[in-house]
């Protein structure tokens, strides 16, 4: 046995830690491959036709040129889809390639697998479409009427959503009306959708993908396919960015049908244009609220009506109307709630999966109505939101009992004791003012303002959904010592999560030497990359998984006679018994140690007809304060600083979280000023990053962050999710600071110049139409048997 | 596609006498996002990057020749003191596209939202073009005639462009909706000629073209008259909203994906009052 | 057609379509995917080389126009043994890598920035980078990054 040693070295670059990425360097060198850098011998590269219809009935669809075309390995169209022909994540009403009819533009029609991308494109220009365009809806509240055309079957309506809480038509002594909008957002990563197909000896495929949920991608695409899921085998592609976009199927199916049919290696990656028809956008959401208060300031009554226009096809909208409505009335203790909220159909480019899902939209129309509340009371808006926040054992207006952490009136103190913005001594260089170097003002015309604003999100799945993790860890003698694989199907796509997980194996097995397996479908599911929620559900996979082979060394160190103890522990590759190491980890791998584990975490319910139920399992909060510079007679405004308070239970990788933070508050700001996809008649006018606006550098504020650690009690290490909640708050924070500075209403994110200028008043919205009649409260579909039905 | 490489600017006048249809590339921040947006497939591209004869800055007793390949980074550099020139080349992309872009790229794609383009109008620039027979000078007016449309032959090239350097301060804003790397939504140009009294303003994104403001011009002009300011920069001018309302006039901006006509009018009006009252200051600066 | 080019020090050939761009070149045919083709349009800066010493984005320029010419990639920063240059080890050591997309063209735009501007300020950090969008970070550490690259280039001189 060796000598243990005096003092034993903590475990480096663990839990807690500032650990560097442990994918950065490659990344800096440009030698990390994403879908999009990948390449097999005698690859084929794929191209897609899409409708440039918003709804049109397909006559016929001529491919005998295209087939024709030099260098084309295969056209295919819908009757080629061996299995399934439509797919979805809720619902399979997505076609794969459509048949008789087109729902949105961009829709899928044709692909074509060519020897170059040249080639590919220029045969599928030669595929002849006979369309006969019909009126398109493309109008939220206009897709409501009973006398507009349905879009799918069952009509129009995906779900309507009704929470009831208390008595709706209570007294209040003081009454406030708003009308919010908000637009349609992408998520643009910067990396393209992209994938590579390998048609396999087995008849089966191997694909490698930039996505964010391996095994729900593998299920639609192996329905679609004809294939056993075993034969879909996917490895994920590094992911230049998600924000939501590659939740839904996008090229894989594609591909893999190119692949098995021309029995060569497809690879498929979309251009800028192409990713924006080809990925799903933020719900526009138009939401009516009338609030009921005390003179002291009291939330006494909330009723707000919600509606959201999902696009051509179902996606996600059924649980983002779920969230939007939940989220409503925002972190805030309401004894009388009515919402109403429906996410309808229209021939619009289908929206889904986006960060913060609902809770952006929901968190920018309360945090509005909050601040015209304390406005109408004289009140600061501080105070007022202090004066209502939510806190542990309260009940939400889904009778859901806020458990778990909920630092939130912590959280509020913090911002109030923020200092208060004071002018810079010296004026800034000109760049950094309003209007960057376009040279558009010398100082004339600006004015700062301050907003903040305060929210709250979900962690993880909901309404009963199980989302749960597995986690397989091999624990062995390498050369050099004990080393860990970590096999996991968890989708890093940027945030983090390969490094914490990293950080978790060295913490529980006490060792430094930690090697991730690819990321692929031979382990079970990861669950999604998103709902902030893989350092929750995949570190508990992983820190379940490391903790039985843990609980394996201890039982053959008990075999060979060492005496474990109580509390034995894994530290700097000794078994430590009392704080005494006892026996290197090395010494008892003379076998290795195999354990997977699936993580679960605590059990949701759906909301029931009066949307009651335990429809979320985690709740995080956070609050931003912004500092805006706004010139007041152009309209052109700059973020100048944010502090941001956020709860984020423990913090495994400060640094990390810090990251999102500012990242989220960057793509909030986005929302807030300048971006927005334009639909036109179902088209999208501005679908390249030339007039798709994301921030640059000259865009964004310094940011602080102060990380509030409040452990919750029921998840590994006490983690909260971080990922969404900068997103959610940051937006309604900087469209505070801009009505700050300007007097303006501002009712819609994102503000135009016009707005800042006062060309226009305050959007004025239509009056709330009536709740639809539909069953509930699931999304319709799950009502009605068809095509549409669950998938 | 083809790709013709001449090795001097006669070559390249003689493949376009042969093949007219051949589009020019210079820097390519215009044509190469055509091409890989799938929107241009011309049959021959013509690459004029390498010439010589068109990377030429001279300057001759007051009068100023740029080539029409000389990229926004060397302007700024070798032309600092041209201050609208400078300014507009600095608003104009990233450091990457400046390196790239050029003024002869500019006048080739003809988009009113050309950041250059106000400037030329300004110093009253005539574009100098050329063919196989030889060249000609047309005044910037005469070269845009309408949206991405000019009066370039099929067998012409664009060779550079000529002005006197105005004495006088002058300034180029240009609004976009984000701080940096944007499309002109509203773009004013502003020059004061001490040596003929007078004052020039264009605007760019508003109309069809670039359009100078005539009316506003003469009515600075008069008004510095009026007040002694051509005589003594400390003098101070009146009526500087008059003199935006008639910028705002000459503006007839349309509503499109980037910003409403409204909002773009009332850009102009500002932008025109603070570029007048720019100058004016710069002069008294100037004067102590 | 034939395009014949000088890449990190290396003169490579390939047979490209007259409309192929040079990041096209580099990436599909030269086996060097380190720059990046997120817009294709010269928004983003994600494709940022040098060409012939200045910083272009590679998407914009056309295979063809680099005949003859010589161009530099973020795959030349590092040492062959893989040591990473101060500007990527800055990079890493500040958080500033989330995707990893946005990446080498910021590596290729801060090494010259730093190049010209051994000691940039906050104001001209930004209008050098102001070509280079990254979705994920905020831009925060980028930031940090290139302070943190600037410091330790100064204190090796």
């Amino acid at each position: 046995m060796s000598t243990p040693p005096e003092v034993l070295e903590l475990t480096r670059r663990g839990v807690g830690e500032n650990t560097p990425r442990i994918d950065g360097g490659p990344k800096t060198q440009g030698r990390f491959a994403f879908g999009s850098d990948l390449w097999a011998e005698g690859m084929l590269w794929g191209h897609t036709l899409r409708s440039p219809h918003a709804r049109a009935r397909i006559r016929s669809i001529g491919i005998a040129e295209a087939v024709a075309s030099p260098g084309v390995h295969a056209v295919l169209l819908a009757d080629d889809v061996p299995g399934r022909r439509t797919y979805g994540l809720e619902f399979a009403d997505q076609p794969v390639l459509a048949w008789d009819r087109v729902r949105y533009v961009g829709e899928p029609v044709a692909v074509v697998a060519a020897e170059t991308p040249e080639l590919a494109r220029r045969a599928a220009a030669r595929i002849e479409v006979d369309y006969e365009p019909l009126e398109a809806i493309v109008d939220m509240e206009a897709a409501l009427a009973t006398d507009t055309p349905r879009i799918h079957d069952h009509g129009n309506v995906l779900r309507h959503v009704r929470i009831i809480h208390g008595d709706p038509d209570a007294e209040a002594e003081i009454w406030v009306e708003g009308y919010w909008e908000t637009g349609m957002q992408d998520q643009a990563p910067l990396g393209p959708e992209a994938g590579l197909a390998m048609p396999a000896d087995d008849g089966g495929v191997d694909l490698y993908v930039s996505t964010q949920w391996l095994h729900v991608d593998r299920s639609q695409i192996a329905l679609c396919l004809g294939l056993d899921d075993d034969r879909v085998r996917i490895t994920l592609a590094g992911v230049g960015g998600a924000f939501g976009a590659r939740e839904d199927v996008h090229m894989q199916i594609h591909a893999c049908m190119l692949a098995l049919h021309t029995g060569r290696p497809v690879k498929m990656s979309y251009g800028r244009e192409e990713s924006f028809l080809g990925h799903v956008h933020r719900h526009p959401a138009r939401m009516w609220i009338r609030t009921g208060a005390s003179y002291e300031g009291r939330l006494k009554v909330w009723r707000q009506r919600i509606v959201v226009d999902g696009g051509a096809y179902a996606s996600s909208s059924s649980a983002v109307i779920g969230n939007a409505s939940t989220f409503a009335t925002g972190p805030y203790l309401v004894p009388n709630v009515l919402v109403e909220g429906t996410a309808v159909y229209t021939n619009n480019p289908p929206c889904g999966a986006m960060r913060g899902f609902g809770a952006v939209q929901a968190c920018f129309a309360h945090e509005g109505q909050m601040d015209r509340l304390a406005a109408a009371l004289q009140m600061d808006p501080v105070e007022l939101r202090l004066r209502n926040v939510l806190e542990l054992g309260d009940a939400m207006p889904t009778g859901q009992v806020l458990g778990g952490s909920a630092p939130t009136r912590r959280i509020l103190e913090r911002i109030a004791a923020l200092p208060s913005i004071v002018e810079p001594a010296t004026p800034p260089d000109p760049v950094l003012r309003p209007g960057g170097a376009n040279n558009v003002t010398r100082g004339e015309g600006l004015r700062r303002g301050v907003g903040i604003a305060f929210g709250f999100k979900n962690i993880g799945f909901s309404e009963g959904f199980d989302d749960s993790s597995e986690a397989r860890v091999r624990l062995e003698l390498g050369p050099a010592g004990p080393v860990a694989e970590v096999h996991t199907a968890a989708c890093e796509v940027g945030q983090g999560l390969n490094t914490i997980i990293t950080q978790i194996a060295r913490s529980e097995l006490g060792i430094d030497d930690i090697v991730l397996h690819p990321v692929d479908t031979q382990v079970g599911s990861a669950g999604s990359t998103s709902a902030s929620r893989q350092t929750y559900m995949t570190g508990g996979a992983v820190q379940m998984a490391c903790r039985a082979a843990a609980s394996r060394a201890f039982d053959r160190a008990a075999q060979r006679g060492v005496a474990i103890g109580d509390e034995p522990r894994l530290d700097d590759g000794w078994l430590v018994i009392d704080e005494t190491p006892a026996v290197t980890l090395a010494e008892l791998l003379d076998r290795p140690i195999e354990e997977t584990a699936v993580f679960h975490h605590r059990p949701t319910t759906a909301l029931d007809e009066h949307g009651h139920g335990e429809p979320h399992m985690q709740f995080a909060f956070g609050a931003e304060r912004a500092v805006v510079e706004v010139d007041a007679e152009l309209g052109l405004a700059r973020v100048v600083h944010v502090d941001a308070v956020q709860d984020v239970g423990r913090a495994l990788n400060p640094r990390s979280i810090e990251g999102q933070v500012e990242g989220g508050t960057a793509q909030g700001l986005g929302l807030a000023l300048m971006e927005e996809i334009q639909v036109v008649d179902g088209s999208i006018r501005n679908a390249s990053f030339t007039d798709y606006l994301i921030p640059t550098i000259l865009d964004v504020p310094s940011v602080t962050s102060e990380l509030i650690e409040e452990p919750d009690p029921e998840s590994p290490y006490g983690v909260k999710g971080v990922g969404e909640l900068p997103t959610l708050v940051s937006t309604p924070a900087i469209v505070a600071a801009l009505r700050n500075a300007t007097g303006h209403e501002l009712n819609r994110a994102p503000v135009r110049p016009d707005d800042l200028v006062g060309l226009n008043g305050p959007v004025l919205g239509n009056p709330p139409p009536p709740a639809p009649d539909v069953p509930g409260p699931r999304a319709v579909p799950h009502y009605v048997a068809g095509e549409g039905a669950p998938s | 596609m083809d790709v013709l490489r001449p090795r001097s600017l006669d070559d390249a006048l003689a493949i376009k006498a042969e093949r007219p249809e051949a589009l020019p590339v210079c820097g390519g921040t215009d044509v190469l996002v055509g091409i890989n947006f799938d929107r241009l497939r011309p049959t021959a591209l013509l690459d004029i990057a390498r010439l010589q004869e068109l990377a030429q800055v001279e300057r001759d007793d007051g009068v100023v020749t740029v080539g029409a390949g000389v990229s926004y980074t060397r302007i700024m550099q070798e032309l600092p003191r041209l201050t609208a020139l400078a300014q507009a080349s600095r608003t104009i992309g990233s450091p990457q596209i400046r390196n790239r872009g050029t003024v002869g790229g500019n006048l080739g794609t003809a988009s009113p939202a050309g950041d250059a383009l106000p400037v030329l109008a300004v110093y009253e620039a005539d574009v100098l073009v050329a063919d196989e027979a030889g060249r000609r000078a047309v005044p910037w007016h005469g070269f845009i005639v309408d949206v991405k449309r000019t009066t370039l032959q099929p067998t012409e090239l664009i060779v550079g462009v000529r002005f006197r350097v105005p004495r006088g301060p002058g300034s180029f804003s240009k609004i976009g909706t984000r701080n940096a790397m944007v499309i002109s939504i509203a773009g004013l140009c502003l020059q004061i000629d001490e040596d003929r009294r007078a004052v020039r303003i264009a605007l760019g994104s508003v109309a069809p073209t670039i359009v100078r403001a005539t009316d506003a011009e003469r009515f600075a002009a008069e008004r510095m008259e009026r007040a002694g300011l051509w005589d003594d920069p400390s003098a101070t001018l009146d009526d500087l909203d008059g003199f935006a309302e008639l910028v705002g006039e000459v503006a007839r901006p349309i509503d499109d994906v980037r910003g409403t006509a409204a909002y773009r009018r009332h850009a102009c009006r500002v932008l025109a009052r603070r570029s007048l009252a720019w100058a004016l200051a710069d002069r008294r600066e100037a004067a102590r | 057609m034939i395009v014949r080019v000088n890449v990190n020090g290396t003169w490579r050939e390939a047979d490209v379509w007259g409309g192929a761009s040079l990041l096209f070149l580099l990436r599909e045919h030269l086996s060097l995917p380190g720059s990046k083709n997120a817009c294709e349009q010269g928004e983003c800066g994600s494709c940022s080389v040098w060409l012939e010493g200045q910083l272009v984005c590679s998407c914009l320029v056309l295979a063809a126009q680099a005949d003859g010419l010589a161009v530099r990639t973020v795959e030349d920063l590092s040492d062959p043994q893989g040591a990473l240059h101060p500007v990527q080890q800055a990079f890493v050591d500040a958080g500033a890598v989330q995707c990893g997309f946005c990446t080498p063209g910021l590596i290729v735009a801060v090494t010259d920035l730093l190049e010209r501007d051994p000691v940039p300020n906050e104001a001209t950090i930004r209008e050098a980078l102001s070509g280079n969008l990254c979705r994920c970070t905020g831009y925060a550490k980028i930031l940090d990054g290139v302070r943190l690259a600037a410091a330790t280039q100064e204190r090796s001189r």
